[in-house]
């Protein structure tokens, strides 16, 4: 376990490149087996063999116990199972419906996975409509699928939102640190109007303010704090509050 | 039909039952072992070492939320849409009861609904079973008081007893 982690701990918080490798030789027992305890490695990193390695370039950081991860930046998404993103319905075909979430390809959503749908009682989900949804099943090889409903069967929230307020796209570092548990930036956002607020993994964040002018100007205020430092961004957000008021 | 001297029947002809009635139990088992011997050699299998399945201790995740603890995504503030806050509400006190177990949170238990309303819904259920059971008697009497909330009018009928019958003489 020691070795393990030394190699890791020695790396964490710095930026790390593709290619970069992780390898340990483990003492082994006696009768063979390997008493160690599980490493797991987040996004950007990947098992090979008995190696762990780098595939995107940023900085590494850690969660006790033993979780790693590369803290990277990128605008195009992946799909990963167990996310909850915002798709938009494209196409009603049988007994599923095509949703696009961003990804490669377009995500199928049953209409038996929302709450309370049965064969009977269909889903009232149009062309058009804003879904918010978790990935069932998401790799490379398969075509994706949402669910709106939790394991227990009931909805949380999932499910088509929206008639009003403005969908837009930010990039994926930016949606990450707005659904990070602390985060500032949300904190700082609550003192200016109240509004509504969806955040998909996926980058679509969707707002709904009482006047179209305030959902724009949120709207504008998300788009532009990315590359600001927290002063700059109070600042900002106070003379908009100042303005709007 | 052309009668060899000795009657060439095939090997499948041979192996039906109805071909293997007269024979005795060795010919038979005879052609048992024969039969699996083919059959075990048309088996294909690979000749290689038996290969031991490495316990993996590397786990990939593909996904960012367990990494850095993300909170759900629907949000509202200052009121805005009263639904979404207590989901809100909902699923980051799931989060933080996953996250720290050990904590004995005693205190308040979270309700649906709040005590007001559940009290009101007590009162009402223990009126409405006091009615079912009420005889028909009382039953409109129930009703009446009902609306007096202050309990000012004091009900003062004599309470109805079996009267014997008597005989009275005029």
């Amino acid at each position: 376990m020691d070795p393990v982690h030394a190699c890791f701990k020695e790396k964490i918080g710095e930026v790390l490149l593709p290619g970069d490798v992780f390898s340990f030789r483990l003492p082994e027992s006696g009768d063979g087996s390997v008493k160690t305890d599980k490493i797991i490695c987040g996004p950007g990193l990947r098992r090979n063999g008995e190696e762990v390695q780098v595939c995107k370039s940023g900085i590494l950081r850690h969660k006790p116990p033993n979780m790693y991860w590369i803290d990277s930046q990128q605008r195009r998404y992946v799909p990963a199972k167990g996310e909850s993103v915002i798709g938009i319905v494209t196409a009603k075909s049988g007994d599923i419906f095509k949703v696009d979430v961003g990804g490669s390809e377009q995500a199928s959503l049953s209409y038996l996975a929302f709450e309370g749908a049965t064969k009977r009682n269909r889903p009232n989900v149009q062309v058009g409509d804003l879904v918010y949804g978790q990935f069932t099943i998401a790799n490379k090889d398969m075509e994706p699928e949402l669910v709106c409903i939790d394991s227990c069967g009931r909805a949380n929230g999932m499910g088509v939102f929206g008639a009003d307020g403005l969908l837009f796209k930010l990039s994926l570092g930016l949606v990450r640190r707005l659904l990070a548990p602390q985060s500032e930036i949300v904190k700082d956002l609550e003192k200016i109007f109240p509004f509504e607020l969806v955040v998909g993994m996926n980058g679509r964040v969707w707002v709904k303010s009482k006047t179209v002018q305030q959902t724009l100007i949120m709207t504008n205020v998300l788009e532009t704090c990315e590359n600001m430092t927290s002063q700059q961004r109070q600042t900002l957000f106070k003379r908009v509050a100042e303005g709007s008021l | 039909m052309a009668k060899d001297g000795a009657a060439k029947l095939s090997k499948n002809l041979l192996r039906m039952k109805f071909m293997q009635r007269g024979l005795d139990a060795e010919l038979k088992k005879q052609l048992d072992e024969e039969e699996k011997r083919i059959i075990s050699d048309e088996h294909w299998f690979l000749d290689l070492p038996e290969l031991k399945a490495k316990e993996n201790y590397i786990i990939e995740e593909r996904s960012y939320a367990p990494c850095e603890d993300l909170v759900f995504g629907r949000m509202s503030f200052r009121g805005f849409n009263p639904e979404v806050e207590k989901l809100m509400l909902l699923m980051n006190t799931h989060k933080e009861e996953e996250d720290d177990e050990e904590e004995d949170n005693v205190s308040r238990m979270e309700t649906d609904i709040t005590d007001e309303e559940m009290a009101r819904r007590y009162e009402s259920l223990v009126e409405s079973m006091r009615k079912k059971f009420a005889k028909k008697r009382d039953r409109s009497a129930i009703t009446k008081n009902k609306e007096d909330v202050n309990c000012d009018a004091v009900d003062n009928r004599p309470k109805k007893a079996f009267l014997k019958p008597q005989l009275i003489f005029v």
